[in-house]
């Protein structure tokens, strides 16, 4: 699966993915929930590459970021992977009653017709970067007897999809797949920001099934004064209200599914952000998250320096 | 030496019926040894493609990974093209089909690429009976990484530099027959009066084309102790029967040589005229096929020619009923249910 993303990634082939993620390595714990897949799919395959990740919380949220990942695949020419978990896809969900828009219209992205070729005056290049956003134009097969032709490969290649080994045109090509990761920051769905009912200067960063427990701790916390900004993220790449609002705490919690802190390791990547502001509330037996879980890792955590203060005097 | 290859073309080029002359139908310069038997099965594919007058850039070639599935860049360059991953190209290729039913698709891979890492697929795309023309050019051997044993290299057979080859190969015609695949041929690049013919039945069959063409090494695998080279494969080769294709829209016109055995019609009109000759046989028996190839190749033989073909079989879009516009051409209105079928949804769920 790896060896055909990094082609959609390298060729700019849309494609659409469900990831329904369980306890892992390998077979691991199978009939069991994690989030555990972010690190395998943000930068799945050989080289570098770099996936658009959506993150539902809700069956509702499954069925409109389903709809919306075929529009952002096409818009961006590329791989979008849904990451999705067994707490959501296989239990009974209570679900808000979902919604169509009828007035809504398909986006297949930049795609030329048989007339837009004929206008043309300039030779049709597949990897020409004509609105300087990243995204060029293609062309489907069969559209035009003389024009519009390419040949898509795994090889490197110039603008026209003519092989080469050329580094310079190689870096010219990976340099654009970036500027179009950058465009692909406006496409995806915002984060969702619900701030505390006082002022904070710490904040609690979520996603998927984590949702609805660390909402239910945050209630918990709030009782017992510990007031915190919350941010659920809803897709990678990280927009810069991701990055703002880190930015504008001095200490963020990061909950998660897993035993290695893959969506704080990423933003720690991806943000350079200095890995001491974001603090790790994880959780991954595989049952799960719960509020009751979290609220106690929070607590633990606001209360740790003091705790090893008495061990040292002790010790 | 040079690579130049001169533009200039006589004036009075002779062209097809839709106008198309046969440099058309032709792609870049080829890359690959001088004397590479996959040229001269480009060289077939070009011929084939202009003869039967299939307008180019109704034409999708699709390939793996390998000196084979390179040689989509050197016919058709009007044609939309994928090099795919190393033995994936039949997922390529069903994806393909399925998104646009009305184009030609064409196939291209090698014998380490559908034997060893894409036999999973090979399998299935034959079993599902996609409508495709699926080409392996076998030389037994990775050529393009300095020529080590692939899975159809014979038992005893050896490379230039290698040793005997201790493995059972696999007969991908064989392999194809069991699989379920409808028209079944094998072929040698050196025999371009054979080979042409059997491309352009298999375009024209509407279901999984195999043909499995025995296309020699050069460099690595066309010495004396392999039964891939020229030499070998000339002296082994056992024809099932000569052939003539005749196309639907040629029929009136075109004159063939009287004295056919048996005639096959296929689904677009288009006939097959099978020749009888001394190892004829019937070519729409699924097991006869298997046992002829068997038998011949106890004898040291390599049977070649179209070995099964079944005319009346059902493609994979009508095995799945999908509707004959192209998936890629549905819109909304073709797609959306729309909101109130949604709500009758959401109350059945209440």
């Amino acid at each position: 699966m790896s060896e055909f993303l990094g082609l959609a990634y390298f060729a700019e082939v849309p494609a659409v993915l469900f990831d329904v993620q369980r306890a892992g390595p390998s077979t691991g714990m199978p009939t069991r929930t994690q989030q555990s897949d972010l690190f395998a799919t943000a930068y799945a395959s050989h080289g570098d590459t770099k996936h658009v990740l959506l993150f539902p919380s809700t069956p509702k949220e499954c069925f409109e970021m389903g709809a919306q990942a075929f529009d952002l695949a096409d818009r961006l020419q590329t791989p979008v992977i849904l990451l999705t978990d067994l707490d959501l896809g296989m239990n009974d969900n209570v679900s808000e009653p979902l919604e169509w828009d009828d007035s809504r219209q398909y986006d297949r992205g930049k795609v030329f017709s048989a007339e837009q070729l004929d206008a043309m005056t300039e030779r049709f290049g597949r990897y020409v970067d004509m609105d300087n956003d990243g995204i060029c134009y293609r062309t489907f097969p069969g559209t035009h007897p003389k024009k519009g032709a390419f040949f898509t490969r795994g090889t490197s290649r110039d603008e026209y999809a003519v092989y080469t080994e050329d580094g310079d045109v190689y870096v010219r090509n990976m340099e654009r797949l970036l500027r179009k990761f950058e465009t692909a920051k406006e496409y995806v769905p915002a984060p969702e920001i619900t701030p505390a009912a006082e002022t904070t200067s710490e904040g609690v960063l979520f996603f998927g099934t984590s949702a609805d427990a660390t909402r239910e701790a945050l209630d918990m916390l709030s009782g017992e004064g510990i007031h915190l900004d919350a941010m659920r993220i809803r897709a990678f790449p990280f927009s810069r209200e991701v990055e703002d609002f880190i930015a504008n705490h001095e200490r963020v919690f990061v909950v998660e599914q897993n035993r290695d802190g893959q969506l704080r390791k990423l933003l720690i990547i991806e943000c350079e952000i200095d890995p001491k502001k974001l603090a790790l509330v994880r959780h991954y037996n595989g049952m799960p998250i719960t509020a009751r879980n979290i609220s106690r890792q929070i607590r633990q955590l606001k209360g740790g320096a003091t705790v090893t203060k008495i061990r040292r005097k002790v010790g | 030496m040079t690579y130049i290859r001169p533009n200039f073309r006589h004036p009075d080029l002779p062209s097809n019926e839709l106008g198309y002359t046969r440099q058309e139908y032709e792609g870049s310069l080829s890359t690959l040894c001088a004397g590479c038997g996959h040229d001269s099965v480009s060289a077939a594919i070009i011929q084939a493609c202009y003869e039967i007058a299939v307008p180019p850039h109704k034409v999708a070639k699709i390939s793996g990974i390998g000196c084979s599935s390179k040689t989509p860049t050197y016919f058709l360059g009007q044609s939309h093209g994928f090099n795919s991953v190393h033995g994936r190209m039949p997922s390529v290729a069903t994806g393909a089909n399925l998104a646009n039913r009305d184009m030609v698709y064409i196939g291209v891979s090698g014998d380490g690429d559908t034997a060893s890492i894409g036999l999973g697929q090979f399998g299935h795309v034959a079993r599902r009976n996609l409508n495709m023309l699926y080409i392996v050019e076998n030389n037994g051997c990775y050529g393009l990484t300095k020529g080590q044993d692939s899975a159809t290299a014979d038992v005893g057979s050896a490379s230039k530099k290698g040793v005997p080859n201790p493995y059972e190969s696999i007969d991908l015609c064989t392999t194809a027959l069991q699989m379920g695949a409808t028209f079944v041929a094998r072929s040698f690049s050196g025999d371009k009066q054979q080979l042409v013919p059997l491309i352009k039945a298999a375009i024209s069959h509407s279901g999984f084309a195999f043909i499995d063409v025995i296309s020699p090494c050069v460099t690595f695998n066309n010495n004396p102790q392999s039964t891939k080279g020229y030499e070998y494969v000339r002296e082994h080769m056992a024809a099932t029967g000569k052939m003539d294709f005749v196309p639907v829209r040629q029929e009136i016109t075109a004159e063939y040589e009287p004295g056919y055995a048996r005639e096959v019609t296929l689904h677009d009109g288009s006939v097959i005229h099978l020749y009888k000759q001394g190892n004829d046989f019937n070519t729409q028996d699924r097991n006869e096929a298997v046992r002829a190839i068997q038998n011949h190749k106890e004898k040291g033989e390599i049977l070649t020619g179209l070995i099964y073909l079944d005319p009346d079989c059902s493609d994979f879009h009508e095995l799945q009923s999908t509707v004959k516009k192209p998936l890629r051409d549905l819109n909304e209105d073709d797609l959306c249910p729309g909101g109130r079928a949604l709500q009758a949804i959401n109350a059945n769920l209440r």
